[in-house]
């Protein structure tokens, strides 16, 4: 889904842009310079990806010709212009959160995978392997912060309406009581986090409900095995600039402006595929 | 710290009714810390019942006087609304409880409790780490230390710019929020009663500690000489593009008080001294108490008693 995987630039975008291509092993990678493309149809040149990638000899294999490439993680961009989310997240604030946090977290995350043994992996199997069950190794920090970006950018959008709908919104009010009660629990979650960290929605999977999560540092909920749906971060980078020390005006503008409900319903979607939440609400006038 | 304007103040007699727990009531080199009003205790002789509270002292220096280090702007959201807020929270949670009574440091230590903080545990020792790092800078600061801090640093370091580079990265390695401390590390081991069996000079010596959130060195019984603050509410407004390591930077090259770390390592000398005189005199009177008891009667000393037992 969110990850800053290589796959799935591709995958979204429904062709190879120019100066990828791929091996004979159907991997893709990229090569000096290409050209990065949003769903959006956003074109960015993230810098990352143009860095050198230190390249393997050719090697052919009997009748098959296959390069080694090595490759690494580029920085996804949010599915919207930088200054799209004003006046809730100022054009700034993006451009120092995704611009220099994000992509620092990727390129430290690339220069520690060079010489690695977790080289290989996807995003999210290098978050869990690298939580090593709560004794970290050093690249946890670089790789979940990269995912954990990659899942908020894509957690709002603009002229975000303010309310989830069907399936989403039934299991809301089911596990909840209601949109509102789940709105001031997420808020109190928020409100009571000290330090840097995440609040989450996530749907969980041994009990099969949605529950408001509220995580340190760079912990996601996909170490528990938890599904995320939603997040925001908490850290204060994230709405210093903006609301310096008002964090409950940060979370409610979230709340009512910012947060995606298209996301979170692909999310839940998804998520569904591996947790069964029961036979589905059918609105009356349906039925036959 | 917190009494350090008002222990001076009183007499000895008031004194000896209250007795602050020795290690703190050393002064300050200003008037204040986190001020606060004479605690009960003092003036209940005097049947006069004070409910005492934790003032906000301003930083020694104008707000815009850290220019262009660290912006007016900073230093009033940081201290205005950051600093204000913890101790508002601080008084609030304190208020009728035993808590009360205590100064700030103990408070930290009691509601610290072994890792399993209380509430007030954040509020208490934010409030102090924001007093302490007001201290820890001053306008014009940085430059190099002197002395027996140089001494020091140039023994437990290397240099003082080794000191320096490790000071720095650990500030830049504190992943997420937190403080990054020097510290005067004591020998102590955290037993009870008992004392260390193998004291040596060498324990006794300078550490870079970097803590997360509101944690402080003095939880772990060490003496901290110099504080940063490396949450981003810190630096965020004046340091947009290269973020923590500039400002780290620049708190060590214009900022740093190498004076108030000098005090502070004098504290903290002195109270090692005071310990190791402690523990000189308490293994004094456990010898005394040996030399007293009855288990020293238990060898026989006649020749009688053997022919006894045979």
């Amino acid at each position: 889904m969110s990850s800053a995987a290589l796959g799935l630039v591709v995958r979204d975008v429904g062709f190879l842009p120019k100066n990828a291509s791929r091996n004979s092993e159907g991997r893709i990678f990229w090569i000096k310079g290409s050209v990065f493309t949003s769903p959006h149809g956003l074109n960015m040149r993230p810098k990352s990806s143009t860095k050198a990638v230190r390249v393997g000899k050719r090697r052919s294999l009997g009748s098959e010709k296959s390069a080694s490439f090595l490759c690494y993680y580029g920085l996804t961009t949010p599915p919207y212009k930088l200054d799209a989310l004003e006046p809730f997240m100022s054009k700034r604030t993006l451009e120092l959160h995704w611009g220099v946090y994000h992509r620092d977290c990727v390129e430290r995350l690339n220069e520690q995978l060079k010489n690695s043994s977790l080289y290989g992996s996807t995003l999210e199997e290098l978050v869990k392997t690298t939580y090593n069950n709560g004794n970290p190794l050093p690249e946890f920090n670089n790789a979940a912060e990269a995912w954990n970006h990659d899942f908020f950018w894509e957690s709002m959008q603009p002229d975000s309406g303010s309310m989830p709908w069907g399936s989403l919104l039934h299991q809301i009010e089911k596990d909840f009581g209601s949109f509102s009660n789940f709105k001031d629990k997420f808020m109190e979650s928020a409100m009571g986090l000290f330090g840097s960290g995440w609040i989450w929605l996530v749907l969980k999977r041994e009990e099969k409900m949605l529950a408001v999560v509220r995580t340190s540092h760079a912990v996601c909920p996909l170490i528990f095995g938890d599904f995320p749906i939603i997040s925001l971060d908490m850290w204060e980078h994230a709405y210093y600039l903006d609301y310096k020390e008002d964090r409950r005006r940060y979370v409610s503008n979230y709340m009512n402006h910012l947060v995606s409900w298209h996301s979170a319903t692909l999310r839940i979607v998804r998520a569904e595929a591996f947790v069964n939440l029961g036979e589905p609400k059918v609105p009356s006038g349906m039925r036959a | 710290m917190r009494m350090a304007c008002l222990a001076s103040e009183l007499s000895s007699s008031t004194a000896l009714v209250h007795p602050l727990p020795h290690r703190w009531r050393s002064t300050f080199p200003r008037i204040g810390g986190t001020g606060r009003w004479p605690s009960p205790k003092i003036l209940r002789c005097a049947s006069i019942n004070v409910r005492s509270y934790f003032q906000l002292i301003p930083p020694p220096y104008p707000l815009s006087s850290l220019e262009p280090y660290m912006s007016r702007e900073t230093m009033e959201n940081h201290w205005g609304r950051h600093h204000r807020d913890h101790l508002n929270s601080l008084n609030t949670h304190i208020a009728g409880s035993e808590l009360n009574e205590m100064p700030l440091e103990e408070i930290i230590l009691t509601s610290y409790n072994k890792g399993d903080f209380l509430p007030v545990f954040i509020h208490a020792a934010q409030t102090w780490n924001h007093d302490f790092f007001w201290q820890s800078m001053k306008p014009g600061g940085g430059g190099r230390p002197s002395g027996i801090l140089l001494k020091l640093m140039e023994r437990d370091f290397g240099s003082f710019e080794l000191f320096l580079k490790e000071f720095k990265t650990a500030a830049l390695t504190q992943f997420g929020s937190g403080w990054v401390w020097l510290t005067y590390k004591s020998n102590r081991l955290d037993v009870g009663n008992a004392i260390n069996p193998c004291p040596s000079a060498e324990d006794n010596k300078l550490v870079v500690t970097k803590t997360p959130n509101a944690i402080n060195p003095l939880v772990w019984d060490y003496s901290p000489l110099l504080a940063i603050d490396v949450w981003e509410h810190a630096y965020y407004l004046d340091y947009e593009q290269n973020q923590r390591s500039e400002y780290i930077s620049l708190f060590m090259d214009k900022l740093v008080s190498w004076d108030f770390v000098s005090s502070r390592l004098e504290m903290a000398l002195a109270r090692e001294e005071e310990r190791a005189r402690e523990d000189a005199s308490n293994a004094e009177e456990d010898d005394l108490v040996l030399a007293d008891s009855d288990a020293r009667e238990m060898f026989l000393d006649s020749d009688e008693d053997d022919a006894g037992t045979q």
